[in-house]
């Protein structure tokens, strides 16, 4: 019963997305009022609706009802709680119920939170949500409905892959869902702006914190998808440059480039056309990436079970939502104006530089992500594209981009002196360049790729302090505190910056100097890595809620003393009978120590891995920097301002609080 | 209409062209490095009769399939009426290699739907199967009259692949002059 329930509220949730879609942006275009304000009430009803199937099927996986077939297929009885409710999204028709739920939730934040957003185009955003998410529920109870019976019950589920009964598993997902399907807010603000033919200031600032939020989340979601790939797939790296990764990457750096450009277009009504084709760009991105995630064009270590009427489904569905827009891009943005004019050094070019050096990245790996299937397309063979040409195209784009990150930060708009920024940043670039020379001494080896990565991030970390330290001087010389003055944004901005900084020395020296060693071990063998004994004391079997394993006793001694005893394990679950790698992470602010167990090899030796990862953690730290600084700089009181006045008549207060956002948003 | 603003547009059609052709193309499918070299040969016994031997080397001079199956294989199952279905039209002799398997579970398997094979050679562990780079069952060989390996099909046949595929190219090779 209840799965009916869930599969008829589907329904419903698709009748209403088609009036949705359909309703308000009729009304809009002939200006009739009720028509328009249909779109909040009915984005609410279809958010209603989805989120009543999302819990029926809920309620299916945790009261493992294995007559519904997508249960049977990913759950099992003996699966823990948590896992069941993960594995709602654990296969391919969830995922996409997920991604459903997300975007009308999207829809419904953005009903409730704009109350005071002009009438027609708030109706012609809820109505683009509308179209989109009409493309969806079609695709879901067309070819993935995940509430199909199964007739008779099976007696006992085929249970979730082992690989994804892990905590990633609950979090990853929704993560990334959340920042890829948020995308869809600023696509539906540009696409509503198209249509109204109305391009202003006010626009960007109604899309900027949305923008900002469904980056956070990205940036939080691709951070913990590395992690997990970190410690489960047992072979210490952190990003593979596998199609399914970069199908999350693209969209984050068109959204990268996008709230860049938005900064602009608010702060001096330039970039328009380019802001909104880049708010078109980063959700077709993450269409493209749906799609290549779920057609099977490209082969993945995320092997997903492929359907091909799915992939032509997608397809079809990317043309309609990426073509259209982009027709209507090229109708429409011909007639939007130029913007306030800048000179050819300002920080306005030096964000246009950010945003063309971001858009390079992205199209190389597009291409990169691309190049086997056209190869194939053109019966030219089959070939594999891997990290070799991904580093030897990225670095290259990457290092300009994050040297201009620091002067950019201190230019000012419309028009700066080169010499000035030279006289204001030669300190902090002298003071980087020999911190660079040095720092490789002190960690035992000088490479120059280490120097140089080492320079970059100095570099970011001292334009911070030098910008900050202006402020706090310009402060000062006017009698008020130090920090007043200084906007969330301001400090969201000099955060995130902070984070690509924290991010860049992790990589660093992680390539740099880490340590991988692969060794057959007696009991009682020890090995030594990068000033760490590790003794092999054997393996013990052990048993899970749904897995038995072996687990190995590797003791870690430092200087003659006992530090801990890793216990990596090798799994074999229940269910799948598939062997799992469980490594042993100890965790530490300037290194991992990463143990595996790799085969037994012959009486009680096992070959066993053990890996030195130094900073490594500053890799994910960097983003989850990097994501709180979108934060911030999203709860800026300058939208919450921009909200209020328009309700109210402007009062004297809030009119110098405003002035003050901006005077404190220039710098 | 300013024509750089349908550069966007342009892109995007371009891309989709190649998205849509690689939809009908299948990424997993590796064309075999067997293709056009001579079948590895093999000697082993049958999996009927112990005592007898199928040599590979035998067949010099006819086209013939080799089918890799066994009984744990659930593909298999789908491919076998479309097997059976050849034999009875006498075509092309059908020799299994049995991988992985054990005598009484595929004779059993192969009583119960009936035995397509002239013979089926018995590859315990899977030796033989190495050497031909099997890598899922059910895997397919066309080989032709000097004992070169023509086609190779990876998972089921479909009674489209044999339609289309397999039996057109069995017949050139047998107009083709023996050697």
């Amino acid at each position: 019963m209840i799965p009916e329930i869930g599969h008829f509220s589907l329904i419903l949730a698709l009748a209403m997305a088609m009036v949705q879609a359909v309703v308000p942006l009729i009304g809009a275009a002939k200006g009739n009022e009720n028509w328009m304000r249909m779109a909040r009430p009915v984005a609410q009803g279809q958010f209603l609706f989805v989120a009543t199937a999302f819990a029926c099927l809920t309620y299916a996986f945790i009261t493992s009802d294995f007559s519904v077939l997508y249960v049977a297929e990913h759950s099992n009885t003996e699966l823990p709680l948590q896992y069941r409710v993960g594995a709602v999204w654990g296969g391919h028709e969830g995922s996409m119920l997920l991604w459903v739920l997300m975007l009308t939730g999207w829809t419904m934040a953005v009903s409730v939170l704009s109350r005071k957003l002009a009438d027609d185009l708030i109706a012609r955003v809820i109505g683009v949500l509308g179209l989109v998410s009409t493309g969806f529920l079609f695709f879901i109870l067309l070819t993935s409905n995940p509430f199909i019976r199964l007739m008779p019950a099976a007696l006992e589920g085929r249970d979730l892959n082992p690989l994804l009964q892990d905590p990633g598993l609950v979090f990853h997902p929704p993560m990334l869902y959340m920042g890829y399907v948020g995308f869809s807010v600023a696509f539906a603000f540009a696409i509503a702006a198209l249509l109204g033919g109305r391009l202003d200031a006010a626009w960007a600032r109604w899309s900027r914190p949305w923008t900002l939020v469904a980056w956070m989340f990205l940036t939080m979601g691709i951070a913990m998808g590395s992690i997990w790939a970190y410690y489960e797939l047992g072979w210490g790296g952190w990003w593979f440059w596998d199609p399914v990764e970069n199908a999350s990457f693209m969209p984050w750096l068109a959204g990268t480039a996008l709230i860049h450009s938005l900064a602009v277009t608010e702060k001096r009504g330039s970039f328009k056309n380019w802001t909104v084709l880049l708010a078109i760009i980063a959700f077709s991105l993450s269409l493209l990436g749906t799609f290549l995630v779920r057609s099977g064009v490209l082969t993945s270590v995320h092997a997903f079970a492929t359907d091909p009427t799915r992939g032509v489904f997608i397809l079809i569905l990317l043309v309609i939502v990426t073509g259209g827009s982009m027709a209507l891009y090229a109708w429409r943005a011909p007639k939007v104006g130029l913007g306030g004019r800048f000179a050819l050094v300002s920080r306005e070019s030096f964000l246009l530089a950010n945003n063309v050096l971001l858009l390079v990245a992205a199209a190389t790996v597009l291409l990169g992500t691309l190049y086997p299937l056209i190869i194939d397309a053109l019966g030219m063979g089959k070939i594999s594209v891997g990290p070799p040409y991904f580093s030897v195209v990225f670095v290259p784009v990457m290092t300009p981009l994050v040297f201009l990150m620091g002067v950019g930060a201190m230019a000012r708009w419309k028009e700066a002196s080169l010499p000035d920024l030279a006289v204001r940043l030669r300190w902090a670039f002298a003071v980087a360049l020999i911190s660079a020379v040095i720092v490789p001494f002190l960690m035992g080896e000088w490479y120059p790729l280490v120097s140089m990565g080492l320079l970059l991030s100095f570099w970011v970390f001292a334009t911070i302090f030098v910008g900050v330290r202006r402020r706090v001087r310009r402060n000062q010389e006017i009698g008020r505190p130090g920090f007043s003055g200084m906007t969330r944004s301001y400090v969201g901005m000099q955060l995130a910056h902070a984070g690509v900084g924290a991010f860049i020395v992790g990589v660093t020296l992680v390539n740099g100097y880490q340590v991988e060693k692969d060794v057959r071990m007696n009991v009682g063998d020890t090995t030594e890595v990068a000033g760490y004994t590790f003794r092999f004391d054997g393996v013990a079997q052990t048993k899970g809620p749904n897995y038995t394993a072996t687990q190995g006793y590797i003791q870690v001694i430092k200087d003659g003393a006992d530090l801990m005893v890793l216990h990596p394990q090798k799994r074999n679950y229940n269910v799948q009978t598939m062997p799992m790698t469980e490594a042993a992470i100890d965790t530490g602010l300037t290194r991992d120590l990463y143990a595996s167990l790799g085969e037994p090899v012959s009486g009680g030796a096992w070959s066993v891995r053990i890996y030195y990862k130094p900073f490594i953690d500053w890799i994910w730290g960097g983003c989850f920097i990097m994501a709180l600084g979108g934060g911030l700089a999203m709860s800026d009181r300058r939208y919450r301002l921009a909200s209020r006045r328009k309700a109210e008549k402007p009062s004297g207060a809030t009119h110098a609080a405003g002035a003050l956002a901006t005077e404190g948003g220039r710098a | 209409m300013k024509l750089r603003f349908l550069i966007p547009l342009v892109v995007f059609v371009v891309m989709v062209g190649f998205l849509g052709k690689g939809l009908l193309l299948d990424p997993s499918e590796v064309p075999s490095p067997l293709i056009d070299k001579p079948a590895p040969q093999f000697t082993l016994s049958e999996l009927h009769n112990p005592g007898a031997k199928f040599a590979s080397e035998s067949m010099k001079g006819q086209v013939w399939l080799l089918n890799v199956w066994a009984s744990w294989c659930v593909s298999c199952r789908q491919e076998h009426p479309v097997l059976v279905e050849l034999a009875r039209q006498h075509i092309v002799p059908i020799y299994g290699l049995n991988y992985k398997d054990t005598r009484p579970e595929a004779a059993q398997w192969l009583r119960e739907r009936g035995n397509p094979y002239d013979a089926s050679a018995f590859d315990n562990d899977g030796r033989v199967g190495m050497d031909y780079g099997v890598y899922g069952v059910p895997e397919t060989y066309v080989i032709d009259k000097k004992g070169i390996i023509r086609y190779k099909q990876i998972g089921p046949i479909s009674p489209s692949v044999l339609r289309d595929q397999i039996l057109p190219l069995v017949q050139r090779l047998q107009q083709g002059s023996p050697t």
